[in-house]
């Protein structure tokens, strides 16, 4: 499983172990699975779709101002606002 | 020696006094930990963004083509403090301890040629400066229509010290603000925040791996520079609410304290006054039966 996690300014959003989650990076999307090579990215506005196991629908979190760290304790999005 | 209704007076008066200040100070506690907690909540963003603003500063040297906030402007003749206030009073010497700290920074600059510039935030600051360097204001920022300084507050004053740094209003930025250290203490603390300074190097954590970058590790900085000012002013507006319900805590608890000594003393004065009365009128009764 892919620890992934989600920290706006104010609090911390998310903190879960989820199969996968799709990035909108600034230069194309890209999925984090576990085991992902360290990685940084800018993120542009739009959704991020996390997928809690491999054959259920995403869900779909709208983040503006997002900045994405792969390290070796998984995946963390840093956004400025979250919505929903 | 004041009558005994003058007294009576006085008492209640002092009285109702310390209902307020108790009231005030029970609110304070309230405030405090809620906003202790959202200090809390804050904590990991800032620790991330500090982290990764610290492995990429130590891949990159500062050069010309550095993006502004970091390498500066070249010059550093123009200073601006940013100096954050509460809007309410209240609380000790909270806000002057925060002026004080920022006139002295002032002086020292203006002692070294230097222009001084302020930029206000929150009320209880702008009379003081207004006295000194009533001309030196540049900007104030008013927070009174808002309960609690939040991320959108932060943001606001982040962009306008952007866009004036971007037209050459100043070279170095300081931010004067007070640091909880705890109910009874808070410090008045500068910090300069543009030029950002480069944070500590986090090269033990991510230095290990090989970590790949999308796009390049200077537009991730260049991205990342305006958010990380914005959480250092966010960071600083939470550290000083808390310190405002801390301080505000301290002071009316020395408040009630000093009412409920005066009560007392004065409730002394109005016994032995009582007293005095009634004697001086039992003598008159006893002198006029033995006259009889």
């Amino acid at each position: 499983m892919l620890h992934f996690e989600l920290v706006t300014p104010a609090r911390l959003v998310r903190s879960d172990d989820v199969h996968m989650v799709v990035v909108p990076g600034s230069e194309g999307e890209f999925g984090v699975l576990e085991g992902h090579a360290p990685f940084m990215s800018t993120i542009r506005d739009g959704a991020l779709k996390i997928y809690r196991t491999e054959s259920g629908a995403p869900e779909e979190i709208q983040i503006t101002g997002g900045f994405a760290e792969v390290g070796a304790n998984g995946l963390t999005v840093l956004a400025e606002h979250v919505e929903g | 020696m004041a009558s005994l209704k003058e007294l009576k007076g006085r008492i209640n008066s002092v009285k109702s006094t310390q209902k307020i200040t108790k009231a005030k100070q029970m609110v304070a506690a309230a405030k405090l930990r809620k906003a202790q907690a959202a200090a809390e909540a804050a904590r990991p963003y800032a620790a991330r963004l500090a982290e990764v603003m610290g492995s990429l500063a130590g891949k990159i040297t500062v050069s010309e083509n550095s993006p502004k906030l970091l390498a500066g402007t070249g010059s550093d003749q123009v200073h601006l403090l940013v100096v954050a206030n509460s809007d309410k009073g209240l609380a000790g010497a909270f806000n002057s301890n925060i002026v004080k700290a920022a006139k002295l920074k002032a002086q020292e600059l203006l002692a070294q040629g230097k222009t001084v510039r302020f930029y206000l935030v929150g009320r209880k600051g702008r009379a003081p400066i207004r006295r000194d360097y009533a001309k030196s204001i540049v900007a104030q920022f008013d927070t009174t229509e808002v309960r609690e300084p939040g991320y959108a507050e932060a943001e606001r004053i982040a962009d306008e010290l952007v866009t004036l740094y971007e037209k050459g209003g100043f070279d170095v930025a300081h931010l004067f603000y007070s640091r909880f250290r705890s109910a009874l203490l808070q410090e008045p603390t500068a910090q300069q925040i543009i030029p950002v300074p480069a944070p500590a190097g986090g090269s033990g954590a991510s230095g290990a791996a090989v970590v790949e970058y999308e796009p390049d590790e200077e537009e991730i900085l260049a991205a990342l520079l305006p958010r990380y000012l914005r959480t250092q002013i966010f960071g600083a507006l939470l550290e000083n609410s808390a310190s405002e319900q801390g301080a505000s805590m301290t002071a009316m608890d020395n408040a009630t304290r000093n009412a409920g000594e005066l009560i007392n003393k004065l409730t002394i004065q109005y016994n032995r006054s009582r007293q005095a009365a009634i004697t001086t009128e039992l003598i008159e009764i006893i002198a006029g039966a033995e006259a009889l």
